[in-house]
């Protein structure tokens, strides 16, 4: 059994960036690392036909999980004067336990008897689905109880982040005021990528129910547009206490929460009749993407800061 | 018997696409001083992507593959020569800023 070359290549290369990552060379080229890291790996499942974890993998854990430790490093830049942070405990224990966890995986692993796994199950369920994608079939409807709580999840980590907010910043902007300069690069890219953006958000959430794509991934394309837009200053971060916003940010957790409550109707919480099925779908999905896209923007652009502007 | 001739094509544009990849690569780790270092890397981005998507172009199974791969450069233009240039900025303010404070 051959591995093709490009395969090897890919995972060689992947050990080296994780490992460059890990190994302190300074806070903002182990987050450098990290993204590189999130592209190789979404490449990965690529290459195993994972198409699904491949974008969710690219949008979420390379892009916005990258935007969100970029901005980190900057605010503890701001604070202590210097990037240059390194952690006081000994690397060395850490990496021990690291590599133990490592193995201990690993041998489990290829311990287990090889799965059976739900593939069958599902492919003889999908035509009850209302979906062709039997990946968001599962997210959506087989195993919809796991996206309904990830999408709580997000909103609680968003009141995690204003929880931090100081008392003079309640209710204001969300995050530190943009500084783009009038009429410069960031402001005219600001202003020409949003509508390419917006159709590729929503495409690829409606391309969800039959190819790759849903609505985590398509969120997350709409909340770069929305950061986009904050960032090159041609709308001011939302108030968060504006009721629109909130509105947006229950938007998805709400509608789910209400279609599983009807589900009880038809035989259980989360139960959806296979005749509309799909009609469901596409609205909580629809909901979920506002909220999704709001809420991890909102993430990005943190806490709001301490007010310096009289109310207006 | 010889290969088809799109992909003698696919061959020749993928290579060159390739070379202008090597040679930024080259230039990003070899060039002085930041400004040089973008040229080199926007280089790779626009015509290394260019002509690999040329390239790519005549494997194409339907005429709307085209339009993705037109899309897919047009887009790593317009993202690279913004960042390009906003990165530009930010190391002539940086540049500014220490002749100001005598480093």
């Amino acid at each position: 059994m051959t591995a093709p070359a490009i395969d090897i290549v890919l995972c060689a290369t992947v050990l080296a960036v994780a490992l460059a990552a890990v190994s302190g060379f300074g806070v903002f080229r182990a987050v450098v690392f990290f993204i590189v890291y999130g592209v190789l790996i979404s490449m990965a499942w690529l290459r195993l036909d994972a198409v699904d974890v491949a974008l969710a993998e690219a949008a979420i854990g390379a892009g916005l999980t990258g935007v969100l430790l970029l901005s980190a490093v900057a605010r503890v830049t701001r604070l202590t004067g210097s990037g240059s942070y390194r952690p006081r405990v000994n690397a060395l224990p850490a990496a021990i336990a690291a590599a133990g966890v490592t193995v201990a995986l690993g041998w489990a692993f290829l311990g287990l008897p090889v799965p059976r796994g739900l593939t069958e199950d599902v492919a003889r369920n999908l035509d009850r689905s209302g979906l062709e994608n039997p990946v968001n079939a599962v997210l959506l409807n087989f195993r919809a109880w796991d996206t309904l709580l990830e999408s709580v999840v997000l909103l609680a980590a968003l009141i995690g982040v204003w929880a931090l907010a100081p008392d003079s910043g309640w209710g204001g902007r969300a995050g530190v005021p943009q500084h783009a300069r009038r009429g410069g690069v960031l402001e005219s890219f600001g202003r020409t990528l949003p509508p390419l953006g917006l159709m590729i958000g929503v495409y690829v959430v409606w391309a969800g129910a039959t190819a790759p794509g849903g609505a985590f991934q398509g969120g997350t394309v709409l909340a770069a547009v929305l950061l986009l837009v904050a960032m090159a200053g041609l709308l001011p971060a939302p108030r968060i206490a504006a009721a629109g916003l909130r509105l947006a940010l229950v938007a998805g957790p709400a509608v789910f929460l209400a279609v599983g409550m009807a589900g009880l109707g038809w035989g259980g919480f989360l139960v959806l009749p296979p005749a509309i099925a799909k009609p469901l779908i596409l609205g909580i999905e629809a909901a979920l993407t506002l909220s999704i896209a709001v809420t991890l923007a909102l993430l990005v652009l943190g806490r709001p800061e301490p007010s310096t502007e009289g109310g207006g | 018997m010889s290969p088809p001739l799109a992909d003698i094509a696919t061959y020749l544009f993928t290579a060159i696409g390739l070379l202008f990849f090597l040679a930024g690569t080259v230039g990003l780790l070899r060039f002085p001083d930041t400004v040089s270092r973008l040229h080199a890397l926007t280089k790779a981005d626009n015509l290394g992507l260019g002509f690999l998507a040329v390239g790519l172009a005549f494997q194409v199974e339907h005429w709307s593959d085209l339009l993705r791969l037109g899309l897919i450069w047009a887009l790593a233009l317009l993202a690279a020569g913004t960042a390009a240039q906003l990165v530009a900025r930010a190391a002539l303010t940086e540049a500014g800023r220490r002749r100001r404070e005598g480093r």
